[in-house]
């Protein structure tokens, strides 16, 4: 049983990562298709750092990526915050339906819909040119507020109230009580809706298109690339950034689990 | 003074009005499109020439409904699996798991290509062992591979997460109570893992029900699904952007009475998404 | 000195090894700094062409937009589409703003009518002389006051000799032929892939009886089933891998294909073609007018011109291009063919919104067959 479960696990890895394998190979892929290997080269990579296009699109991913993630995350746990505090229960349930529209939705609505509403205020105030990155810049901290909101919220309700009370009692002022105790009892929920908005952000594709206007974002170079014939430079450049997060990942979850050892050492 | 409050209701202002600008305001705009005409004059006819796409939507759902069933399938005992392994390797395997979505979904779509292609990967290994060409890109079963691998990491991840909260005291109880490996799954497990499997349907489900990059390049452009219709109206220009709003309308309705529907099935009162 | 050139000759040589060296012409020479001012440098240009219609410095060809910005010190700042039509719906929607546009003849037809392009004024773009004369007051704009022709072609079908041989009917009915089932590609947008019908069944490419337009789209449903796939700009890696082996195409890009795969064939349906010439154009939304001028007449620089006919292998309107005994497509015969051999042709017209919206709904019913 033991070994068939780790054969299955193993499978569904393997499914999980042919096309990224794949890319990778066809990245170092000396002629200038994707579909057929003639040879090792690294000039994709080496023609990487001169592609002006390719660069540019990837430091506005990143831009975007960070703002929409910082912002959305003071912006959502305040508003969690905020939430938990709302008593009127009609109010709060008007409010969380609405948090979860943006989730629930369907990418190319919510695309769609913000597109028409730019393009709109654009019209009434007379703008040549109403998207670009403010409006690609509001879309993400739109998509990734609700993911804030609910990694956040569930670390509130299991925080434990009389540890606020008890701060209040021993004289702090709420805001000095919700920075010394409350703030590092969600702080993982804070920090999980910052990774995720973070991560949504750099991936999404379906709103950018419909709101980026010319700030356009790495995913929106591609989907032209796919469009006509994609060259392996963009296969160099996924691989690139699947390394980097790689490494990163594995550098966290070792700092993570060393972190965790010596709580453990601690408690014991 | 309620006892779970924290902080002042009012710093939830600015997300309260920027909800309302941003998620409200641009969806109404979206309704005001799909019942007017170019001219701004109310009208029905955009929502009553959707006969005419009925056939974008059945695909559409479908081809979702397919791929979220296999996705299940597979990623059922994927996390029931996972939970079994020590806890760095389940930490360890999650990462693994999650990594793909952090590159693009384009790229990852689009090397399925070269996998799939006539000239592509799996063809020229048949073709060495002798077998002729299998028709695999272009076709409905190629574009499920695509929803099926794009969005598997989806189902995995909300399954285990649930799973690997299950108390094993749970488990050790119904074993000492003599129950065999069937009953302990449908007793215990399933219902326990249920929230998991719900939100996971609904992350599968939506996307797949609305994308249209996977239908384009495995498909071949050769049908449209609602999310390609909807595109192809809005690169056609103003003139379509009544119909277009109406076709994304339907679809938005279509989603939420699927997740209406699915919230029926859950007990979890915040929404149903556990992620 | 000359040790020095000679250096880097073998050097350019070694690095151009792999890719395509077959292009004749010298880039080196490029002199141009007398006739650009660097007035306007600092400001940017926002220029929206079609994808891979520009030299953009891959092959070791000259890149266009880099000589520009390092001529002029403007910033180009570079985008494509993939049809008329989602240019269009860019230029519509109001979202974004544009300098330079790349059209094609209906569409500019089209967007005269709508009151969407600025007046060129030719006498400020010294090169204008150079084009041809049978390429300006062309139908779509008379008076050529909104347009500069940047290149012209026709479309035709592409063949894999390899896979078809070379026995294959020339005429556009192999796209609906059951020996070539799954073979087969056609366009991904609803003109280009009407026409291949609509040739095949005689009719006029600017019919305004709707009764035409159904039987096209009843025509492309039945040769749905025997389609590989619609493509657009895909077309290159189908057909250069042998993935697919019929095409119908622009009959430049045959001509790109052809350097990487040889087995590529090419003719002019029995049954006539389509023409078209893309024009420059100004947008209403331009920002830097003047800019876009200096743009414009950079584009028609012999060099420049020749660069891009070579780059996208279309036929050029610039005399200067195609008097030169050393471009690369010098008297080509696919692009520059004899009277005799040229097919019958029909341009596209703007047609009548009622008739356009009618086909462009008629695509959806094709795609949802």
């Amino acid at each position: 049983m033991k070994t068939l479960s780790r054969l299955y696990i193993g499978l569904i890895l393997f499914f999980l990562y042919a096309p990224v394998l794949v890319m990778i190979v066809f990245s170092f892929n000396s002629s200038s298709s994707v579909w057929v290997f003639e040879g090792f080269s690294t000039e994709w990579y080496t023609g990487l750092l001169s592609d002006d296009v390719m660069i540019t699109a990837l430091g506005h991913t990143l831009i975007i990526a960070a703002l929409s993630a910082v912002i959305s995350t003071v912006l959502g746990t305040a508003a969690a915050v905020g939430i938990m505090a709302i008593r009127n229960k009609f109010a709060k349930k008007a409010i969380m339906g609405t948090t979860n529209i943006p989730m629930m939705n369907a990418d190319i609505v919510t695309g769609i819909s913000l597109m028409l509403l730019f393009i709109f205020i654009g019209k009434l105030i007379g703008l040549s040119e109403s998207l670009g990155f403010v409006t690609v810049l509001i879309a993400h901290i739109t998509f990734n507020l609700p993911y804030v909101i609910l990694s956040v919220m569930p670390k509130l309700k299991q925080t434990d109230a009389n540890l606020h009370e008890a701060a209040l009692d021993l004289g702090c002022t709420p805001v000095k009580a919700f920075f010394k105790v409350i703030l590092p009892s969600i702080s993982t929920g804070i920090v999980t809706g910052l990774i995720m908005s973070f991560t949504l952000s750099l991936d999404d594709f379906v709103i950018s298109y419909f709101t980026c206007g010319h700030y356009q974002t790495l995913p929106i170079i591609i989907y032209n690339m796919t469009k006509k014939s994609v060259t392996p430079d963009t296969y160099a450049l996924s691989t690139i950034i699947f390394i980097v997060i790689f490494a990163l990942l594995i550098l966290y979850n070792m700092l993570s689990s060393k972190n965790e050892s010596k709580a453990l050492k601690r408690r014991v | 003074m309620n006892k779970k409050s924290f902080g002042n209701k009012l710093i939830a202002c600015p997300y309260i009005v920027w909800s309302a600008i941003f998620i409200i305001v641009p969806l109404v705009i979206m309704v005001y499109f799909a019942l007017t005409d170019a001219n701004g004059t109310f009208t029905l006819a955009n929502l009553a020439s959707l006969g005419r796409y009925k056939k974008a939507f059945a695909i559409s759902i479908v081809y979702a409904l397919i791929a979220t069933v296999i996705t299940l399938l597979i990623a059922y005992p994927m996390a029931y699996f996972m939970t079994k392994l020590k806890i760095r390797s389940q930490k360890m395997i999650m990462l693994i798991v999650m990594l793909p979505m952090w590159m693009n979904f384009l790229i990852r779509t689009y090397s399925w290509i070269t996998i799939l292609a006539n000239t592509g990967i799996i063809n020229s290994f048949l073709q060495k062992l002798g077998l002729g060409p299998v028709k695999l890109i272009n076709t409905p079963g190629a574009v499920i591979l695509g929803m099926v691998y794009d969005f598997l990491p989806y189902m995995i991840l909300p399954i285990y997460s649930v799973m690997s909260k299950i108390d094993n005291s749970l488990l050790e109880a119904s074993d000492d109570l003599g129950a065999n490996a069937f009953n302990k799954f449908k007793r215990v497990i399933f219902p326990l893992s249920r929230p998991g499997v719900i939100s996971g349907i609904t992350m599968v489900f939506v996307p797949s029900v609305s994308t249209f990059y996977i239908s384009q390049k495995l498909g071949g452009n050769k049908t449209m699904l609602v999310g390609d219709t909807i595109e192809y109206f809005f690169n056609l220009g103003p003139d379509y952007y009544n119909v277009a709003s109406a076709i994304s309308l339907i679809l938005m309705v279509l989603i939420m009475v699927s997740l209406f529907v699915m919230n029926k099935f859950s007990d979890s009162d915040d929404g149903g998404v556990i992620i | 000195m000359k040790k020095i050139l000679t250096f880097l000759l073998c050097l350019t040589l070694l690095f151009s090894f792999s890719g395509c060296s077959y292009y004749s012409y010298q880039y080196f020479d490029l002199d141009l700094k007398g006739k650009y001012t660097k007035d306007l440098a600092g400001t940017s240009l926002t220029v929206y062409n079609w994808g891979e219609y520009i030299s953009d410095g891959s092959y070791d060809m000259l890149n266009v937009n880099a000589e520009f910005e390092k001529l002029t010190g403007i910033k180009v700042n570079y985008l494509t589409f993939e049809s008329n039509e989602t240019m269009y719906s860019q230029i519509k929607s109001g979202g974004v703003s544009y300098d330079i546009i790349i059209p094609s003849d209906y569409m500019i037809e089209r967007l005269i009518k709508e009151k969407e392009l600025l007046e060129i004024d030719t006498a400020k773009i010294s090169n204008y002389s150079l084009i041809e004369e049978k390429y300006k007051n062309v139908f779509f704009d008379p008076k050529n006051k909104y347009s500069v022709p940047y290149s012209v072609g026709m479309v035709g079908i592409i063949y894999n000799t390899a896979q078809v041989g070379n026995d294959i009917d020339h005429s556009w009915g192999v796209l609906w032929d059951k020996k070539y089932k799954d073979m087969t590609l056609n366009f991904n947008n609803p003109r280009d892939a009407f026409m291949t019908a609509q040739m095949y069944l005689g009719q006029d490419l600017n019919s305004t009886n709707k009764k035409d337009w159904d039987k096209a789209a009843d025509l492309l449903k039945k040769g749905k089933n025997n389609l590989q796939s619609y493509v657009m700009d895909e077309v290159y890696g189908k057909m250069e891998t042998g993935e697919a082996a019929i095409a119908p195409y622009y009959a430049g890009d045959y001509l790109t294909m052809y350097e990487v795969n040889e087995d590529l064939a090419f003719f002019y349906p029995q049954e006539g073609t389509n023409i078209f010439i893309d024009s420059i154009c100004i947008p209403r939304s331009c920002k830097n007018y003047d800019a876009a001028l200096m743009y414009i007449n950079f584009l028609l620089e012999p060099q420049i011109a020749t660069a891009n006919a070579e780059y996208i292998g279309y036929a050029s309107p610039n005399t200067a291009v195609i008097n030169n005994p050393d471009y690369y497509y010098y008297k080509n015969e696919i692009l520059y063919p004899d009277e005799k051999d040229i097919p019958k042709v029909q341009y596209y017209h703007d047609i009548a919104d009622e008739i356009r919206m009618h086909y462009e709904m008629l695509w959806c019913d094709v795609k949802l067959y």
